[in-house]
């Protein structure tokens, strides 16, 4: 039995401890959100906050879960307000939207650390996360306009 | 079904027939026939453009608008959502002319039925293309509707009101009502004949080519709640992974599923037959793992044991397959397009430039993988699924089935990605057999990444050979293009191995210089996987080839690139399609979408201009040009590179003018141009899919890699050439843009360093 917390909901669970987190948010407590893309820690599709910090919910099994508390794309925050999707929206930066979850998670987790990131630090941080649609400039600049949104 | 579906795409659909009764309440369907004078009369037998899709155009206001009670407009989207923006920008252009508050207007999403909804194969860049005017009648329609109602109630002349924001307007009283008041009586009314239709003047767009406008689904993408096609969720559902043949045309021999079975939550293994080649859009058999969830499916897949088949293409190899191609295009083959007398005139040149250019396999590699939910009993088979062709599906499954059409039901959901990939729906086909082997249990069969590389439908591999016979002045006087590639039609014919009408029209045989001898010959090229669309499809190849050789005329006749290239393009004329052998024109009208040369020109000389063209450089950098015309949109591209002494590449920025005629959402026209240099740029630089025995050597993001944030361009600018008035026709948006992107970028690296890249990817060619 694995005990770690979703958004803030308690999950105990009996799942197989291999289980990437991936699979038991998305088929088993149907948040969605979190997108898979290639399972391998490649692409940053499945970008999740563990304990505040990114981490690829596909290479994260169940069993290194206990006691941690992990944060999805629906619960950044309570209304979708986070600096981060303020700014997304705003500058319309999603095409398919497929991989944004991730992105927005990695970059809010960027911000958390570098309030201020220089284009390095965004390059540094964001290389994780791919996007086949090619929304890099609008996200280099909505993590611009979400820093200095949240300093505002 | 669960509450999360449930609030979603799906339920919406199903609600929508039932508030479609809050707009034509109290009408039996079919009770007006006044539809089909919407659609202008056409005598001529030959049919262009959106009439001679399958199920033709529809712009009957009662198909697609609902308008509630409490004036919420509900707009059933026919076309695909895969990143183009097209949910936000056809609710523009029905609330511009409705008069509606586009934040009031709710975009749901047809499901899939051409019957009834008109052509829905989300493809060859024509959503906007083939609809803007429909929307703008279904939208006129609707405002006068609701314009005759007011003025009926007001009894004052219909010609004193005016509908605006939502509402209807008697100026010379002050009177005012709302659309929600108006909607369930004003659905009562004729729908105006086309002839009867106002149009807004341009000049009073509110959202029609105007920037700012958020997107529809802003807020459901940045929270999570989008649905796409894999996260379909149904009651009861299973999971499905398949093993499938690792080679085209292979099939298992033998196999075991014991230890399968042994891991916790597999529910069942079930055999999928192999379809024969060609298998068009039929899955390629194999082995299903159905589970209570996609782990579990996944592992016991792992744990099969399966002895397969490989079949007749065991033994293809890309390495060995090139040399083919290469030979292939040393020989001459047949002949598709020819003007004038090649042969004199490369004999009588005072200089011949030769070259040849290779292009791998690319696999499109959407974010999301293909995936498919199939609820399928003996009677009804539903899906939920992101396809880019719905209606593709409902044929393929009410055949294989022996249903009536109208008992497959496709739920089209968002698409996390396409780029071609999804107009194939073989993982929907497979969702469906394998609900039907769990007697209707719904099943949800998800590519891995790994399936997705291994088993797709590949963007062809390519070899051009370019010849060309210069003049003492430099000046090109003779043009011999071979276009050697396995073409799309070998999925659905056997031993295709002539390039289709389609694919030697994106580009080859349309090449527009002014030159006096041309020849475009098409040796045969056989077929060892699947070959499907890509984003830009053949244009592809064909552009990276003729712009880079293009620059390579250039530099041989000691010309500036940009001159050359304008100097080839020749004299402002407009191409008959006939005198160079197209075929195809996108399936457009000759009289309207004929190849105008000036438009070619206006982007070369927009960007050149906008890049600073000649401008002078660190060392190291370089400036390419590239232009393009697909889709019947124009395209101009810019790329300064700077190579390091080590060579490594980076991109310091790109310029990017496209000329598509009238723009009607710039935002997504933009997005979209970014999207294509940066997905060019990937191709470029690092695409490649390829195969030894039989195999896709690549399996994941390791080994194909695509273009990281880190190397993206940092800077793109784009700029649009946007005509007065939106009467001209309009052009692609989705794929234009990427043709030109790897032969500007290429042409700047031997700009920069005097190297010239004929074979992509550039990967360590630069070392």
């Amino acid at each position: 039995m694995t005990t770690f917390s979703v958004n803030g909901s308690t999950h105990r669970t009996d799942v197989d401890p291999e289980m990437p987190l991936l699979w038991f948010l998305r088929d088993l407590v149907g948040l969605t959100g979190t997108k898979y893309g290639c399972g391998l820690g490649l692409c940053g599709t499945c970008t999740v906050l563990v304990d505040g910090q990114p981490a690829r919910a596909c290479l994260l099994s169940v069993s290194e879960l206990e006691g941690r508390a992990i944060t999805t794309i629906e619960g950044l925050s309570p209304d979708g307000m986070h600096p981060v999707q303020a700014a997304w929206r705003e500058l319309n930066v999603a095409q398919c939207g497929y991989c944004q979850s991730g992105q927005i998670m990695q970059a809010a987790a960027l911000l958390a650390a570098t309030p201020n990131p220089t284009d390095a630090e965004i390059d540094a941080a964001m290389s994780g996360n791919l996007c086949r649609c090619g929304t890099y400039p609008r996200i280099r600049a909505a993590i611009k306009r979400a820093a200095q949104g949240a300093q505002a | 079904m669960n509450a999360r579906i449930a609030n979603a795409a799906m339920s919406e659909v199903a609600n929508l027939s039932l508030s479609r009764r809050g707009f034509l309440r109290g009408i039996a369907a079919g009770t007006f026939v006044l539809a089909t004078g919407l659609r202008p009369a056409r005598a001529e037998a030959t049919k262009y453009g959106a009439e001679a899709m399958s199920g033709g155009l529809k712009d009957d206001p009662r198909i697609f608008l609902t308008i509630t009670d409490d004036g919420t407009v509900s707009l059933l989207c026919n076309r695909a959502e895969m990143g183009q923006g097209v949910r936000t920008s056809w609710a523009m252009v029905v609330a511009d002319e409705l008069e509606a508050e586009l934040a009031r207007v709710k975009v749901l999403q047809a499901p899939g039925d051409e019957a009834r909804f008109g052509n829905q194969n989300t493809d060859g860049s024509r959503s906007m293309r083939h609809h803007f005017q429909a929307l703008r009648r279904i939208g006129a329609a609707a405002r006068q509707m609701l314009e005759a109602e007011a003025a009926a109630r007001w009894q004052v002349p219909v010609a004193e009101v005016r509908a605006a924001r939502h509402e209807v307007v008697h100026a010379a009283s002050g009177r005012r009502i709302g659309f929600g008041a108006l909607a369930r009586d004003a659905a009562l009314r004729p729908v105006p004949v086309a002839d009867a239709l106002v149009f807004k003047n341009p000049e009073d767009f509110r959202y029609i080519g105007r920037d700012g406008v958020a997107l529809v689904d802003n807020v459901d993408i940045t929270t999570g709640k989008a649905v796409y096609g894999i996260d379909a969720r149904l009651e009861g559902m299973a999971y499905a992974v398949i093993a499938r043949p690792p080679v085209y045309g292979g099939k298992v021999k033998r196999y075991d599923a014991a230890r399968a079975l042994q891991v916790p939550g597999v529910l069942k293994v079930v055999p999928i037959e192999e379809t024969p080649i060609p298998s068009a859009f039929q899955p390629l058999g194999g082995i299903a793992v159905i589970a209570e969830n996609t782990f579990a499916a996944i592992k016991g897949r792992s744990l099969l044991e399966i002895e397969w088949d490989d079949g007749p293409n065991a033994r293809y190899d890309s390495a060995h397959y090139r040399e083919a191609l290469e030979a292939a295009s040393r020989q001459p083959g047949k002949v598709v397009r020819s003007n004038g007398d090649v042969d004199a005139a490369l004999a009588g040149a005072a200089r011949r430039v030769e070259a040849t250019y290779y292009m791998p396999h690319l696999a499109q590699a959407p974010m999301e993988p293909p995936t498919a939910t199939a609820r399928a009993t003996q009677d009804l088979c539903e899906l939920w699924c992101s396809v880019q062709n719905p209606e593709a599906i409902r044929t393929d499954l009410s055949k294989r089935f022996s249903l009536a059409l109208d008992r497959v039901v496709v739920h089209t959901l968002l698409l996390g990605g396409g780029f071609g990939r999804k107009s194939k729906p073989d993982f929907a086909s497979e969702a469906a057999i394998l609900s039907r082997a769990m007697d209707g249990r719904p099943v949800k069969l998800t590519f891995t990444r790994e399936d997705d590389l291994h088993n797709g439908y590949l963007h062809t591999v390519s070899v051009a050979r370019l010849e060309a016979g210069l003049d003492a002045e430099g000046k090109a006087q003779a043009w011999l293009h071979r276009t050697v590639a396995p073409t799309i039609q070998s999925i659905f014919m056997p031993n295709a191995e002539q390039s289709g009408a389609f694919e030697l029209a994106m580009g080859a045989v349309d090449m527009p210089f002014a030159i006096p001898n041309v020849r475009v010959e098409n040796p045969p090229a056989q077929a060892h996987t699947r070959i499907g669309w890509f984003r830009s499809v053949s244009n592809i190849p064909h552009a990276f080839a003729i712009q880079s050789f293009a620059a390579e005329l250039a530099a041989a006749a000691g010309r500036d690139p940009k001159d050359y290239l304008l100097e080839l393009l020749g004299p402002d004329r407009v191409i008959d399609p006939a005198a160079v052998s197209d075929q195809w024109l996108y399936g457009e009208d000759p009289k309207r979408y004929a190849f105008d040369t000036a438009r070619l020109r206006g982007v070369i000389e927009r960007v050149a201009r906008e890049a600073g063209w000649g401008r002078s450089l660190p060392s190291g950098h370089g400036l390419g040009i590239a232009a393009h015309r697909s889709f019947v949109s124009y395209a101009a591209v810019v790329v300064e590179v700077a190579v390091s002494a080590d060579g490594k590449l980076t991109i310091p920025r790109v310029d990017i003018a496209l000329d598509c005629g009238a723009v009607i959402n710039p935002d997504r026209v933009r997005a979209q141009l970014e999207g294509a240099v940066i997905q060019g740029v990937s191709l470029a630089t690092v695409g490649e899919i390829s195969f030894k025995a039989g195999r896709v050597v690549q399996g994941n993001f390791h080994d194909y890699p695509v273009t990281r944030i880190d190397a993206a361009p940092k800077h793109i600018h784009t700029h649009l050439v946007i005509p007065t008035g939106f009467d001209a026709p309009l052009g692609g948006v989705g794929e234009p843009g990427l043709p030109p992107v790897a032969p500007a970028l290429t042409n700047a690296i031997f700009a920069a360093t005097g190297k010239r890249i004929r074979s992509l990817p550039i990967r360590d060619q630069l070392a």
